[in-house]
């Protein structure tokens, strides 16, 4: 046996370096686990949880797949590619979430749609709603039927009247038949800044996207 | 003299013997005079007196001088005056002041010593300032109320009529100002206010009668002679610094106060005088309501009214006649150009009215120039403002105008719509329909003057920049160069007799771009004008390689010799028109689909082209059935028997398209590209920039050319947006920038 005259520093280092094995470990054996979920919900061939694979996932932690609370997961996952999940995005979700199965997984989603909603994130959230609809490279815009419906996944909780009005006059107008990013964030500026029902504060003067000065003019028209 | 010591009472004694013989001289009594020896011995004892070493009287001396201009103020100068009135009581106040003056004068000699050592020692008043002093504190306190009503009286006296003594007036108001030794105050507080105010009052009293009962004109010639009269009042009496100040109040009084009373009086106020053409009624509201700080304005306001009113009749009339036409076409077309006539009439009229009566003045061109632009702008008919004045110019231009002008009234009347369309928004639009008109004119031959077009050209340069002209300046030379292109064709066919297609052919060649973009199909061409485009198809070739001749045949005409039985005729046709004659060669009877297969043209335009030969007035071709119009299953046959008193005649083909829709369509996408280029270059200039600023630029920038519609702005900086020029600042939606 080797006599050594072991130092303090050292054990504490070999303390360490045990503590990171164990850390390292549970960490491996975390990440195995949400590789398990992603596996039961993968499509075996593309290696990716493809539409039905998240209809399965959604019915399994019983929210509709339709729901804002599936947008806001693809959000914390930052997921690229609407109607898919890649390993990878997987793996920055739920780690992100502190979930390694099914049921913390659904557990978390009411914490993730406070997060969402904070104001610091919101906007983030609202845009990145907005990009990931954009299935085709190089498109810019979405068109309106889509747009009314994200609106309503998106903005439906909280500004609901707001949007019920914008979305029954994108479906009578003429003028657009697609929205874009500009016009998107627009929207949202305006239930943030503009009071509603009166519309008091709105002046067409200033820089508001013109889709939206005409949708005021639609709306007091109709008031009048 | 001597040191001897003068005793006070004695030294005294003998200088009051010499105050009173100057008041004696004072009063006027004959023969009172001082002699030379007398005021050198006063003078002395004076001196003497106070440079005595002990006793010294200088301080006695100097109270003493006081003392005696103080007495004799208030034995002789004050009773005197009071015991007078009004008139005479200013002349006796003047001839007081004037002996104080003189008194003061004499004493002032007589005591000059003092004057030198020891008043200056004791940081005393000099002695004729305390002369004056003394005048002021027991005089003219005492007095100047009562003088300041008198001379006022005297003065409405004078505006109601009355001759009065203005010398003694002047007299008066030139004591007021001495009195204040080097200040106004005096005069100013004393007098002038006083007078100010009466005067003030005077012509209030006046001004609220005479503008009940009299007539505007009658009015303002009433305060004009009064403000003349004023001016004259206070150059004679008043000191100069008045004049402004009473005028200013007059001026209130009788202008700024019933301003609006008096222009806005029903039969004879400012819009009457304008109808009535009163010039020099107008004239004199000018010089009257000049100089007034925004005295004009009321009256401009009236005048823009006034036109802008009139303008606007002008326009319901040609409205209304149009919808008793029909529309503009045709017949309709006459309203058009009376409508511009007329405006250009009226613009000429009141032009003359800011030129004269109105001297010029910018505040009547500018209303002059905001009321054209309130109805300048007005559509009749369905047809925008731009397209009739483009008619209008279009009528002058051509050969054979409705307007019969010497070739000077042409020029001036081209100078004139050039100056209107100074008023109108649309300038591009008038521009584009010009453009149109002018390739019709060139291209049919119909031009009056090569000189006026390219003066014309000149000047709608001048007024709204090269971009618009240098597209109809190109088709302008294109025509002198086509000219040369077919000389040159004749020398070539000359040379080549084999390939003389054996008709005359003159070809018109056209450069791509500024000339406005024909449609023309795919007609099946009679066998003998192949040969003609062929032939110049190769001469071209020799003159200018690598380029491609587009032939519009729908431009073309023919002249053709029709063989009819009375006798031969020459019909001047399209060259549609001609192909389809041209059939009726081989065979008399043709159906519609027959013709439809050998010509290849669409429908739409053989129904036309077959209406205008044998449904309009000149029926070359028998249609059966003899219905209006034109049907599938109809047939033709030739009309041997056609003729008319003429010998040639030229059946037309009316167009199809209403180019005005055209027209505006191009204008309104050239706008969009006009908007992008300017919202570019300002952004890549300034980098950064809020919406406002950007918009506002942005008009500036484009205002030569058109008044652009501020949505239509919004809609171009979004699509820039999106085509990755421009963003949206993220701090700041308001703010825009340049994205390199």
């Amino acid at each position: 046996m080797a006599s050594c005259r072991v130092r303090s520093s050292s054990i504490g280092k070999l303390t360490i370096i045990i503590l990171n094995c164990s850390a390292i470990k549970a960490a491996s054996k975390e990440l195995e686990r949400i590789d398990n979920v992603f596996y039961t919900y993968a499509n075996g061939t593309s290696g990716l949880i493809d539409p039905e694979g998240i209809e399965r996932l959604c019915s399994d932690m019983e929210v509709d797949h339709t729901d804002v609370r599936v947008l806001m997961l693809a959000w914390k996952m930052k997921a690229e590619k609407q109607g898919y999940f890649t390993l990878e995005e997987w793996r920055v979700g739920l780690k992100a979430l502190r979930a390694d199965s099914l049921s913390k997984l659904k557990k978390a989603l009411p914490e993730l749609e406070k997060e969402v909603r904070r104001p610091s994130n919101f906007v983030d959230f609202y845009s990145y709603a907005f990009r990931y609809c954009l299935t085709e490279e190089k498109q810019k815009s979405i068109d309106i039927e889509s747009i009314c419906q994200l609106l309503h996944i998106v903005l439906g909780s909280q500004y609901q009247a707001q949007v019920d009005s914008f979305v029954e006059y994108l479906k009578t107008q003429n003028d657009y038949k697609v929205i874009n990013m500009d016009q998107w964030m627009g929207f949202y500026r305006f239930c943030d800044e503009i009071s509603y029902p009166d519309l008091n504060n709105y002046d067409p003067e200033l820089a508001w996207p013109l889709i939206l000065d005409n949708f005021v003019e639609w709306v007091r028209e109709k008031q009048s | 003299m001597g040191s001897k010591v003068i005793e006070f009472n004695e030294g005294w004694d003998y200088l009051q013997r010499g105050i009173t013989k100057l008041k004696k001289i004072l009063d006027g009594t004959p023969d009172a005079q001082f002699s030379s020896e007398e005021y050198m011995m006063i003078y002395t004892t004076i001196y003497n007196m106070s440079t005595q070493i002990s006793p010294n009287y200088s301080q006695q001396l100097y109270e003493k001088y006081g003392e005696a201009l103080k007495e004799y103020i208030k034995s002789t100068v004050l009773p005197s005056i009071a015991e007078k009135h009004g008139e005479f009581m200013l002349r006796e106040l003047v001839k007081r002041w004037a002996n104080h003056k003189v008194m003061v004068t004499w004493l002032s000699r007589f005591f000059n010593y003092l004057d030198r050592w020891f008043v200056s020692s004791k940081s005393l008043p000099r002695l004729s300032e305390a002369g004056l002093v003394c005048f002021r504190e027991h005089v003219y306190q005492e007095v100047n109320s009562n003088a300041v009503a008198c001379v006022i009286d005297l003065i409405d006296k004078e505006r109601e009529g009355s001759q009065i003594d203005r010398a003694l007036l002047k007299n008066v108001v030139d004591m007021f100002v001495e009195v204040g030794m080097g200040q106004m105050e005096a005069y100013e507080m004393d007098f002038e206010a006083e007078m100010l105010a009466d005067s003030g009052e005077h012509y209030s009293r006046k001004a609220a009668s005479w503008i009940l009962e009299d007539s505007c004109p009658d009015y303002m010639v009433k305060a004009e002679e009064c403000l003349r009269m004023e001016k004259e009042r206070a150059s004679h009496y008043l000191h100069s610094s008045s004049e402004q100040k009473l005028i200013e109040k007059v001026q209130h009084e009788l202008l700024v106060v019933h301003a609006h009373q008096l222009l806005d009086k029903e039969h004879s106020g400012c819009r009457a005088l304008i109808r009535g053409d009163k010039v020099e009624d107008l004239s004199r509201m000018f010089r009257l309501y000049h100089n007034l700080p925004k005295g004009l304005e009321p009256v401009a306001n009236v005048f823009k009214q006034h036109v802008a009113d009139e303008g606007k009749a002008l326009v319901q009339q040609a409205e209304d006649a149009a919808s008793n036409q029909q529309g503009l076409n045709g017949a309709g077309a006459e309203v058009g150009l009376v409508l511009v006539r007329k405006i250009l009439e009226l613009h000429d009229k009141y032009m003359g009215y800011v030129n004269g009566c109105f001297m010029n003045h910018s505040v009547f061109h500018k209303a002059l120039k905001e009321a054209f632009e309130v109805f300048c702008n007005k559509s009749v008919a369905g047809s925008s403002s731009a397209e009739l004045l483009a008619g209008f110019s279009d009528n002058i231009l051509k050969k054979g105008s409705s307007e019969k002008l010497s070739d000077e009234a042409i020029e001036e009347t081209l100078e004139k719509v050039i100056t209107l369309l100074a008023y109108y928004s649309d300038r591009d639009l008038y521009a584009e329909f010009c453009r149109k008109k002018l390739a019709r004119r060139l291209l049919f031959d119909r031009s009056g003057n090569q000189d006026h077009e390219n003066s014309f050209l000149t000047k709608l340069k001048q007024q709204c920049g090269g971009q618009f002209t240098s597209k109809m300046q190109a088709m302008v030379t294109d025509m002198t160069l086509t000219k040369d292109m077919q000389t040159n064709f004749e020398q070539y066919l000359g040379s080549n007799p084999n390939i003389k297609p054996g008709i005359d052919l003159s070809v018109v060649v056209l450069k791509t771009g500024c000339w406005p973009s024909y449609k023309s199909s795919d007609l099946n061409l009679p066998e003998e004008i192949v040969k003609c485009v062929e032939a110049f198809k190769g001469f071209y070739d020799t003159q200018a390689k690598r380029r491609k001749l587009s032939w519009i045949y729908s431009l073309g005409t023919c002249n053709l010799v029709g063989k009819f039985e009375p006798k031969p005729m020459e019909l001047v046709v399209s060259t549609y028109q001609a192909a389809l004659l041209l059939l009726f060669n081989d065979t008399d009877r043709l159906s519609f689909s027959e013709i439809s297969t050998q010509l290849n043209l669409t429908n739409e335009d053989l129904v036309r082209l077959l209406h205008s030969l044998s449904c309009a007035k000149y029926k070359i071709l028998i249609k059966e059935p003899n219905t209006k119009t034109v049907q599938a299953d109809d047939n033709f046959v030739f009309n041997y028997k056609f003729t008319d008193k003429m010998r040639k005649i030229r059946i037309p083909l009316p167009p199809i398209v209403d180019e005005k829709k055209k027209v505006t369509e191009d204008v309104e996408k050239e706008r969009k590209y006009a908007i992008d280029a300017a919202l570019v270059r300002i952004m890549k200039s300034r980098k950064v920039l809020s919406h406002q600023k950007l918009v506002m630029e942005c008009v500036e920038m484009l205002q030569r050319m058109f008044k652009p519609d501020i949505k239509a702005i919004k809609k171009r900086i979004e699509d820039l947006i999106t085509r990755d020029y421009l963003e949206r600042d993220k701090e700041d939606s308001n703010m825009f920038k340049y994205v390199a």
